[in-house]
């Protein structure tokens, strides 16, 4: 009996043990598990202190507090567009206005492909409390689809349209004489620029104006003093200026992050005829649709050419090709980053060697600017020919950093400053130390590979709030606000002056083919050797 | 019943269920260990038959929030059941669904090519695939009725 008793004892405690067998298991994986991420985290903790972002105190820009969103909505802006092609329209649209075909379209194309999400994202972005209550062209299919856009403030498709309501004025000096209009928004072609923001300037309507700012030296002048004078609130549409990344990059660049930048190198890489301003040729423009002479302006009289005026871009009169369009753009984002403003000298070169289409300005072009006070070299590297992606690159002594829809920081192999990091083997100098993607809102050390694989590769999207927008929705929201509180945006007179004034400095050099200068002291550009380094 | 297995096959089959167990717990356990972690990277990624209901779950918010919580807690709840073997077949069941939706967002397909870098050279058959088959051994010579706490609870 006590033998059987023990056996039975015996046969439990074997039974407990073959059940319980792997339960250890569990209990080692999950200290060890905590170990490794404690490690892990304490490594993270000791890079984000070296590199001056301590994780405990957060970000000193929280994400959704850069830029403007708009908290008062008022008063209503009365709007009128001058120049509504591609870029007019879509910025119009950005304020809430689509023509409703595009709009029946977008519904059509979302019943056709749930994925299909404008329609969805039309409706949804934010309500800029404003009208467009004039639109003006010189081309009349242009003209309508904008004023079909205008009327369309209740966002409906073709079937619920109830017409047109806005007017069309022929000529921006009409337009700009409406007293019921508070404000402009320009995006004609570049050479007129200067004179319709001039005029507008002038009546004391609130201006934006796409980029680059101006298309000749004197005009620029010209702008700045109206603008001055008038006191309007004045953009530049350089809508890089609400892209989050770069205001982290910013703080990246004010705590001394990468220690001595002396070369930042930036870039336009393109490969389509589109991008190459090869646009298409409108099958309704003749010149009874298109109001020739006054698309010419100041320009030399020529006869009728569509493919001038739909490519307007191609040629001096009317533009600077890669100097206007994208140096302007790269330049801007740089100088929002590290106030570089004019530099002391341009040198550019470049030449037409892809589009033989009988253009004008250079599809390859690069720019060498010297900024010897601040000891540093900005480098424009233009193709349109090739569309292998080169970001926008800041090299310092301890570190470097890529700054697009991702900013991402690489400490350098050689940097004297975090070489205890090196030593260690907390960081690795071919992957990024810190990265910054607006998605998360976060400041992240050495992530997972999968984290920093789509970091690198800008697969995450630019978020305010938690919630996605157009960077030009933004940029019109930001001038809106800065009219409603009689202020001047982030791209005001000042900034888009210098802006145009790199432009001019590189359109001159490579036309001249001479070194250019900008004397500070009289404010103007000089060129030859006139001026001593 | 329990089964009757040789000491050796035993062994055999209880190694691959505790290292499977292994595998899907340390890959949930990280996860929850790691606040910015969310799938929408993984799910964007997607190809396949699939990818539009994949990539529909990650563009939704709430959608994306329950995908994430079911994979974590779904990864450490399989990988507890089979380390220590407790509802060890339903866990079986449980994970192979899991790698059933790896496998379908990500196939190897003759000309799939994935953002996510992956570790080897892969046509139709991954380790997804194969870890999942090796879930439905373990499911079917069951081992947690011996080595196990299923073992407790069969007695009752």
């Amino acid at each position: 009996m006590s033998n059987d008793a023990e056996n039975s004892k015996l046969l439990g405690r074997r039974n407990l043990l073959k059940a319980l067998a792997t339960v250890p298991l569990l209990g080692t994986l999950t200290y060890a598990g905590l170990k490794k991420h404690s490690n892990t985290a304490a490594n993270n903790v000791e890079v984000l202190n070296a590199l001056g972002f301590p994780k405990n105190t957060g970000l000193s820009i929280k994400p959704g507090a850069v830029g403007t969103i708009i908290h008062n909505n008022n008063p209503h802006i009365r709007l009128g567009f001058i120049g509504v092609g591609g870029r007019g329209r879509h910025l119009m649209q950005c304020a809430g206005f689509a023509p409703p075909e595009y709009v029946q379209d977008w519904m059509d194309k979302h019943a056709e492909n749930p994925d299909d999400n404008r329609y969805q994202n039309f409706l949804e972005q934010d309500d800029l409390n404003v009208s467009v209550i004039a639109v003006c062209d010189v081309f009349d299919e242009h003209a309508r689809l904008a004023l079909e856009a205008a009327s369309n403030a209740d966002k409906k498709g073709q079937k619920d349209f109830k017409g047109i309501t806005v007017k069309r004025y022929k000529t921006y000096q009409e337009l700009i004489a409406d007293k019921d209009i508070d404000a402009v928004v320009i995006a004609t072609p570049d050479h007129w620029h200067a004179p319709i923001a001039i005029a507008a300037a002038n009546a004391g309507k609130h201006v934006y104006v796409e980029k680059p700012m101006t298309n000749n030296v004197a005009e620029t002048y010209e702008l700045k003093d109206a603008v001055i004078k008038s006191g309007i609130a004045f953009q530049v549409g350089h809508q890089g200026r609400q892209t989050e990344s770069y205001i982290r990059a910013k703080e990246v660049l004010d705590k001394g992050v990468l220690g001595k930048i002396s070369l930042i190198e930036v870039t336009t890489n393109r490969n389509s005829p589109n991008g190459a301003w090869v646009y298409d040729l409108h099958p309704l423009a003749t010149p009874d649709t298109i109001d020739w002479k006054q698309f010419l302006g100041n320009a030399p009289e020529i006869p009728f050419s569509p493919e001038r005026f739909f490519r307007w871009r191609c040629w001096w009169d009317y533009a600077s090709g890669l100097s206007g369009d994208l140096l302007t753009h790269e330049f801007d984002a740089i100088n929002q980053v590290m106030n570089l403003g004019i530099p002391h000298s341009c040198v550019a070169s470049g030449g037409v060697y892809f589009y033989k289409d009988g253009r004008e300005v250079p599809d390859v072009f690069q720019a060498v600017f010297e900024y010897p006070n601040r000891d540093l070299t900005f480098l424009y590297s233009a193709s349109l020919a090739s569309e292998r992606h080169r970001g926008k690159v800041f090299m310092g002594h301890d570190g470097s950093m890529d700054m697009d829809g991702v900013t991402s920081v690489y400490v350098d192999r050689a940097s004297i400053k975090y070489k205890d990091l090196l030593d260690r083997n907390l960081v690795n100098p071919d992957e990024p130390a810190l990265t910054f993607s607006s998605a998360t809102g976060n400041i992240d050390a050495i992530t997972s590979p999968t984290a920093k694989y789509f970091a690198k590769r800008g697969l995450l999207y630019t978020y305010r709030d938690g919630k996605r927008y157009d960077a030009a929705h933004l940029h019109i929201r930001e001038w809106l606000d800065a009219i409603r509180n009689k202020q001047q945006p982030s791209c005001d007179i000042q900034q888009g002056f210098e802006e145009a004034m790199i432009a001019h400095m590189a359109t001159i050099s490579y036309r001249e083919g001479v070194k250019t200068y900008w004397d500070a002291e009289k404010e103007m550009i000089v060129k030859g050797n006139s001026v001593k380094m | 019943m329990k089964p009757k297995y040789t000491s050796l096959q035993l062994f055999a089959l209880t190694a691959l269920r505790v290292s499977i167990g292994w595998h899907f717990f340390y890959e949930g356990f990280t996860k929850l260990l790691n606040p910015n972690w969310s799938s929408a990277g993984y799910l964007n990624d997607s190809q396949g038959w699939f990818a539009g209901l994949f990539h529909a779950i990650a563009g939704n918010q709430s959608l994306l929030a329950a995908a994430d919580f079911l994979n974590v807690w779904g990864l450490i709840a399989v990988g507890v059941g089979l380390l220590i073997g407790i509802f060890s077949r339903y866990a079986a069941l449980g994970g192979m669904l899991l790698l059933a939706f790896y496998y379908l967002s990500h196939p190897p397909l003759m000309n799939a090519s994935y953002s996510l870098p992956s570790e080897g050279s892969y046509l139709w058959i991954n380790k997804n695939i194969i870890e999942l088959f090796a879930l439905w051994l373990v499911f079917l010579f069951n081992t947690s009725s011996i080595i196990g706490i299923d073992r407790l609870l069969k007695r009752k």
